[in-house]
């Protein structure tokens, strides 16, 4: 079977690749682009550990085709960080202990973020619900929520931050 | 995966012509069940064609009395969708409801219907409001479209390309999800349309169906105590270990009666 040529944007990043087919957008991403942050747990859509966003939706990489990313933009756990900076998510979780074997952890981070991109003042309800595709089996979810909780005021507050010196700046 | 072919056309005659001339070929359209599908080696096409670049799959239209969503519309576009939410609320609720984030970010209504899972959400909506299923070559009835286990009305390589839904006075839809997957247990969809009522079901049989004894009772009487005699028989209910066929049976009237208690409080 011949190879599919797919031009695409990873975590900002013009990217190109040679794929096969049958190679998921998570196989592509592991093993052709060096980016291991996203987990395969159970290859079937049911855990999340695999979670990216594809043009700011989340998603299972790993029931999407590589083949099918043309065009479009994904990003990964990689592109959290803002250089040495810890996203809010990540400083909160580390700060909650919201992991133990962190294989979830990612998939988590990349869920979160994505709630928080549509919504920075989510309830404890609508935390739950964007994160119920993802399966954690260490923590119970508590410190999860919590640290997701933590992580949207300290955005409202980055947020706040940069509106007030904007609107400085055009005064 | 076994290895396959991919093919990405931009019009329906095209898709068509790639599934006529392959071996044996499969439509993607949000890949939600297929990839998985084909992940557990339980099929193996030759050819996949992926659906997602033809425009006239996609598409949201919203009239006073029908809103009419493109085959290729992913559930979270259906539960966000303002037009939904405010004429035909209760689809908007049903999508909200199916999976979890990432299977709504990807699967497509045409998807769910074309591959009539026996525990989908969307069949009891296209049954109990009685769509019409738009296809590459002609329209479908709802009550003509689901006929067994993942069977449906759809000829080999046929396209839906929209479904139609009629907008009734008021509707409800309730189901008992299953806990890890949230497939329904049993899902229960009432619409009345100006005193016709009718009742669509999912989860329970081999393929969604219409509640026609709950109908009959609910006929001008639309509270829960009119559906308290009626008999749900559990004969050829799916039997499994999620939950017995009596079991399920069961669970049709309690959804119903949930539903209705949303209509009429």
């Amino acid at each position: 079977m011949s190879g599919v040529h797919v031009s695409t944007t990873v975590n900002g990043d013009a990217t190109e690749y040679v794929c096969h087919p049958g190679e998921t957008l998570l196989d592509v991403l592991r093993n052709r682009l060096g980016l291991t942050g996203a987990k395969e747990g159970c290859g079937t859509g049911d855990c999340g550990a695999c979670s990216v966003t594809v043009d700011g939706s989340l998603v299972c990489s790993c029931l999407v085709l590589g083949a099918e990313m043309e065009g479009r933009e994904v990003n990964t756990v990689e592109g959290l960080a803002d250089g040495g900076t810890l996203h809010p998510l990540q400083d909160k979780f580390i700060e909650h202990a919201a992991l133990q074997c962190g294989i979830c952890t990612p998939g988590f981070l990349v869920a979160a973020k994505a709630l928080l991109d549509r919504n920075p003042d989510p309830t404890e309800q609508e935390i739950r619900y964007a994160l119920a595709g993802n399966l954690c089996r260490c923590t119970g979810y508590d410190k999860i929520v919590h640290a997701v909780d933590a992580a949207a005021k300290e955005v409202r507050k980055q947020q706040k931050a940069a509106k007030k010196a904007s609107g400085k700046k055009r005064r | 995966m076994y290895q396959f072919r991919y093919h990405k056309p931009a019009t329906l005659e095209e898709a068509v012509d790639c599934y006529q001339s392959a071996e044996d070929g499969i439509y993607l359209a949000g890949g939600q069940t297929l990839l998985p599908t084909m992940k557990q080696r339980l099929a193996a096409p030759s050819d996949v064609i992926d659906l997602s670049a033809i425009d006239r799959l996609t598409g949201i239209e919203v009239t006073s009395d029908e809103v009419r969503v493109g085959a290729f519309t992913r559930h979270d576009e259906v539960a966000r969708h303002e037009g939904i939410r405010r004429r035909l609320p209760v689809l908007a609720f049903l999508a909200a409801q199916i999976g979890d984030g990432q299977v709504r970010n990807r699967g497509t209504i045409g998807g769910s219907v074309a591959n009539s899972d026996p525990a989908a959400d969307y069949p009891a909506a296209v049954i109990g409001l009685g769509a019409t299923i738009n296809t590459n070559a002609r329209q479908i009835a709802a009550d003509d479209y689901f006929q067994d286990l993942f069977e449906t009305a759809l000829e080999p390589g046929e396209i839906i390309t929209r479904i139609d839904f009629p907008v009734p006075s008021r509707a409800a839809y309730r189901k008992f999800p299953n806990p890890a997957s949230r497939y329904a247990v049993v899902g229960v969809l009432v619409a009345d349309f100006d005193g016709r009522i009718r009742v669509g079901i999912t989860g329970a049989g081999p393929c969604a169906f219409r509640g026609t004894a709950l109908e009959v009772a609910l006929q001008g009487n639309l509270n829960s105590a009119a559906i308290e005699g009626v008999e749900v028989p559990d004969v050829g209910f799916n039997n499994d270990l999620h939950a017995s066929a009596e079991y399920r049976a069961h669970l049709v009237k309690v959804m119903a009666r949930r539903a209705i208690a949303d209509l009429v409080g």
